[in-house]
């Protein structure tokens, strides 16, 4: 399974927005010529030191970056082995990564000319990212949400209409993220000349999952140089939760030239790998969806599954491509996390280190125990803590049986 | 010659379009899509587009994400659309069958052996919606080396300088996508496609089909003045819903709508 692995990984994508045979530009031609025009735009922008000056402006000013890396000493303690830093995602402007790639998109959308946005969500967190910048910089802004996800994310759906949003549910197909990313397609296609599709993850057709991976890169890069600062040294290994996988490879792309550190990607497997889950490495094979060829999860006839987990963020069929690739190549490596180790990961990291996180990074922090002990005392393992739980209150009382 | 070939070459003889029929392969359920596929001809279709189902159509409007869902939901699949395009020959050698869908399922098939059990089924063209030139190059090899055409799509955002890039290894027919949009939703301004066709026609040297805005006969006898086929899927399918929301049998009323449109086509001339 392991291909060759390579010297310089810059240099992927290559020009087809390949990661080896995964990713690619899998739209409607209608859509290709949009792509190709956002692939040139987004060169630019990412030569232009103006453009860097004036992302890094708001992301110090308004995000709120660089966000701290704490050392989880209580939590370290409890397992006894390495070292557990937590990349203090949840500190950020909206409570989680998400606005990092929202402030990239805004700017260049901007640039770009683009008077709508649009936008899919599942949680909600890209979609109140997606509200926020839109708010900031007065334009219109769309949100798609599975209508199985606007009942259950209602905070959110409140948080998107307080700053200005329409959030327009879908009831096609099974009413939840995929169909989202359906519609927000649909919307694209209807709306070639003033529109601007804003994808929260690391997925679809080229160049969104090179772009969002480099808006998101800015948690890995600061991760890396807090370490060398506080340590000396690099972590031995790197963890986060996946669904898309825009966190993850956000935290995983300025270390993969370090060869010697291990990169753990934490995939939901829901009910269990054997029941509904959302594993699409672990349990899924690859296949076309969303523009991108990536693992999924389907049935023999190609047919899109239904993914399950407690978290809505993780709760996608399929993957970003880079993710894909790393797997294949032996780079990365992922495991999987039941909605009932969340759940307790959830509850440790709250009482042990005062912190609650989002359902999602509870996945990473479910495994962070086991890493830290085959790392071993001597060693320092980074986990990116992706989101606060303010927003999983609700959800983690009804699975515990509890009302608020 | 091939199926499509000969269509349109005995159709520019009689000078007429060519009504192209889009309907969801098992929908609403795999014994009455054979019958209705198999009525099709008789109605007038000249081409049978067969949809085959996808549980995520990007590209699609209400109307054929719900027929797909029908489909889904009756237990269809690519491997039995290619067994009702089997029995449709049997009783058909002429009236072209082109599938149409998204790719996923035709890669998890396997690009050669679909193209085989394709060719061998009496398919003649597909046409996939979410593979752009770029991506295309696998499938067409695997297609050319079966005799299937790949049929490529045009659209209202594929200037002049991409066109060639399109076109590249076109085969049967070019489709133009008339509006920016799903299927089945805006509508297309016959005169409003008309420089774009021309320009597709003469650039491929094939013949241009028009579809995802063509709705009632009227507008079909306007595009067919304009292009060489034309495409009418959604208010066909709609007929389905429509018949069994009222317990009806859907076959009728289709054939009904499909003979009005074809009707319109033919009588508009080339």
């Amino acid at each position: 399974m392991t291909a060759l692995r390579p010297n310089d990984y810059s240099a992927f994508p290559d020009a087809a927005g390949r990661f080896g045979d995964y990713g690619g530009r899998f739209v409607a031609e209608t859509l290709m010529p949009l792509v190709l025009e956002l692939e040139q735009a987004y060169a630019a922008a990412r030569a232009d030191p103006g453009f860097q000056a004036e992302l890094n402006g708001y992301l110090t000013h308004y995000v709120g970056r660089p966000s701290p890396l704490y050392f989880a000493e209580r939590l370290t303690e409890k397992f006894g082995g390495a070292k557990i830093y937590f990349k203090r995602e949840e500190l950020n402007h909206t409570g989680a990564h998400k606005i990092n790639n929202c402030m990239g998109q805004i700017l260049l959308a901007r640039r770009m000319g683009k008077t709508r946005i649009i936008a899919e969500t599942g949680a909600g967190q890209h979609g109140v990212a997606s509200a926020t910048v839109c708010a900031r910089f007065g334009l219109p802004c769309i949100v798609y949400m599975g209508a199985v996800d606007v009942e259950r994310q209602k905070p959110n759906v409140f948080r998107m209409n307080l700053l200005g949003a329409e959030v327009r549910p879908v009831t096609a197909g099974q009413a939840t993220l995929k169909d989202a990313m359906n519609e927000a397609l649909r919307d694209w296609v209807t709306n070639v000349d003033d529109t601007y599709y804003m994808i929260g993850t690391a997925a679809g057709p080229h160049p969104y999952p090179a772009m969002v991976r480099d808006f998101q890169s800015v948690i890995g890069a600061e991760s890396r140089s807090q370490l060398l600062e506080m340590e000396g040294r690099l972590p031995d290994a790197v963890i986060a939760c996946v669904g898309g996988g825009s966190n993850a490879i956000g935290m995983f792309h300025p270390f993969l030239g370090d060869e010697s550190v291990r990169l753990i990607g934490v995939e939901a497997a829901g009910y269990g790998l054997d029941k509904l889950h959302a594993a699409s490495i672990t349990g899924g094979r690859p296949g076309v969806l969303h523009g991108n060829k990536t693992y999924l999860l389907q049935d023999s006839d190609g047919q899109i599954q239904d993914a399950h987990s407690i978290s809505a963020g993780l709760d996608y069929p399929g993957i970003g491509p880079e993710h894909a690739w790393l797997n294949d190549i032996g780079r990365a490596e992922y495991r999987t996390c039941t909605d009932a180790e969340a759940l307790d990961a959830f509850a440790m990291c709250a009482e042990l280190e005062g912190i609650i996180p989002a359902l999602e990074s509870a996945h990473a922090i479910a495994k962070v125990g086991q890493l830290a002990q085959e790392v071993g005392k001597g060693g320092i393992v980074a986990l990116c803590l992706s989101g606060r739980g303010d927003k999983d209150v609700g959800t983690v009382a009804a699975a515990l049986g509890r009302s608020i | 010659m091939s199926r499509i070939d000969a269509c349109f070459s005995r159709l520019k003889a009689q000078r007429r379009s060519a009504f192209v029929a889009y309907v969801m392969a098992g929908d609403p359920d795999p014994a009455a899509s054979l019958q209705i596929i198999k009525a099709l001809p008789g109605a007038g279709a000249d081409i049978i587009e067969l949809g085959f189902p996808f549980s995520d159509p990007m590209a699609d409007g209400p109307a054929i994400q719900l027929a797909a869902q029908r489909a889904l939901k009756a237990g269809m699949t690519l491997v039995k659309t290619l067994d009702l395009a089997r029995a449709f020959r049997v009783g058909d050698q002429t009236t072209p069958i082109v599938l149409m869908g998204y790719l996923n399922p035709v890669f998890i098939y396997g690009y050669d052996r679909f193209a085989q059990d394709a060719a061998q089924a009496g398919v003649d063209g597909l046409i996939i919606v979410d593979c752009p030139p770029e991506e295309a190059d696998p499938l067409a090899d695997a297609l050319d080396a079966a005799g299937v055409s790949l049929v490529r799509l045009a659209a209202p955002t594929t200037d002049d300088k991409r066109l060639p890039a399109v076109l590249r290894r076109a085969s049967g027919f070019v489709y133009y996508v008339s509006v920016a949009g799903v299927t089945g939703v805006k509508e297309a301004d016959a005169e409003g496609v008309r420089p774009a066709v021309e320009r597709v026609r003469k650039a491929s040297g094939l013949p241009v089909a028009v579809g995802f805005g063509v709705k009632t006969p009227e507008r079909a006898a306007a595009v067919a003045r304009v292009a060489d086929a034309v495409v009418v899927g959604s208010v066909l399918v709609e007929e389905i819903a429509g018949a069994l929301a009222s317990g009806a049998d859907p076959a009728p009323p289709l054939l009904a709508a499909a003979a009005r449109l074809a009707d319109a086509v033919h009588a508009a001339g080339g």
